[in-house]
């Protein structure tokens, strides 16, 4: 039994070795091909970059980011979104720039108004309205089962069967 | 009590509502801001002469279609026949932006299958399709008399649309 705990917990060690091995070279390998993709650009503009097309819908390949998408359209707009932050835009001056032209379906993290309160709300309002039912329920359920004090008969009877149980 | 038992079926048939209504809505028709807005301006070189260009702003007072399309684009040949059937009625003018092409298949093809473009513009880089919002050509544009635009229809124009869509539209705005 001991002998065949202590080889598990090898196994698992070495499982996890191999899984941060695995990890460090997935994570270089990110990092080269990163690197080769946009050689000659400002590292600053690059990063500032990704970080902002990693919270926009690709149009083309609507379950990917900006930033992920290969499509020719996502290309372009990344190209473009470069030269405005070269120009000096805002992160806010571009989004306004995507948004003018796709709409709000281009942000992963859609802004609250009046068409989007539903959407960010109304989980809440769900949990709200299931939180009252529940209580509602559970109360009107205690009521109906109503405390009713044994009589002394019943209480002999009760005794002696938890006597005979237990003996 | 029973009223309560039977919630989750009501909560449950209506959900099934809602997925049978999302089954019939294509995800990739993402609603147009653009849409009553005015259309945005650009100057172009024309296809065919290059040296020459083209403005909307030379199409004021006019409505008119502008459709994005590339030969590279399967669902634009699909098209293309409907376009030139339209255009010969000339109920409405049809003017092109040739959007990330290649000049000379572009107008290899019109030369070879017909023209239904009054105009054709060149779109090399995509920029002005961007401004426009096109995410997939092709996309065509209703724009009125002031340069507003109408309607806009993502993907192939079909019998369907521009007899439904395209043509009562076009028609109240010429009033």
């Amino acid at each position: 039994m001991k002998l065949g705990a202590r080889s598990a917990n090898y196994m698992y060690r070495l499982m996890k070795r191999g899984f941060f091995l695995w990890a460090i070279v997935l994570v270089l390998a990110g990092a080269i091909t990163a690197k080769e993709a946009q050689p000659n650009e400002d590292p600053k503009i690059e990063q500032r970059m990704k970080a902002l097309t990693e919270q926009l819908r690709c149009l083309v390949c609507q379950n990917e980011t900006l930033a992920d998408s290969r499509a020719d359209l996502a290309e372009d707009l990344r190209r473009q979104i470069r030269e405005q932050m070269k120009a000096g835009k805002s992160d806010q001056e571009i989004l306004a720039f995507l948004t003018d032209r796709y709409g709000d379906f281009v942000l992963y993290n859609p802004p609250v108004k009046k068409t989007t309160y539903l959407l960010w709300f109304g989980p809440f309002i769900l949990l709200i309205a299931g939180t009252t039912v529940l209580y509602r329920y559970l109360k009107r359920r205690r009521e109906l089962i109503s405390d009713q004090p044994l009589t002394s008969d019943e209480r002999k009877r009760a005794e002696e069967i938890l006597r005979s149980e237990i003996g | 009590m029973n009223k309560f038992l039977l919630l989750p079926l009501v909560l449950f048939i209506a959900l099934v509502g809602f997925l049978l209504i999302g089954l019939h809505r294509d995800p990739h028709e993402v609603p147009s801001p653009l849409i009553n807005k005015p259309a945005p301006d650009f100057k172009l070189s024309q296809l065919r002469e290059p040296n020459k260009t083209f403005t909307p702003q030379e199409m004021r007072g006019k409505v008119w279609v502008l459709n994005f399309w590339g030969t590279w684009c399967v669902a634009c040949r699909e098209e293309h026949p409907l376009l030139l059937e339209y255009s010969k009625t000339g109920a409405v003018p049809i003017y092109g932006v040739d959007y990330k092409d290649d000049r000379a298949a572009a107008m290899q093809m019109l030369d070879e299958e017909g023209d239904p473009y009054t105009l054709t513009a060149s779109d090399p880089d995509g920029r002005v399709s961007i401004d426009y919002g096109v995410y997939g050509a092709p996309e065509s544009y209703l724009i009125d008399r002031n340069g507003v635009i109408r309607f806009k229809q993502i993907g192939p124009i079909t019998r369907d649309v521009w007899q439904k869509e395209i043509l009562p539209r076009a028609k109240q705005l010429n009033q």
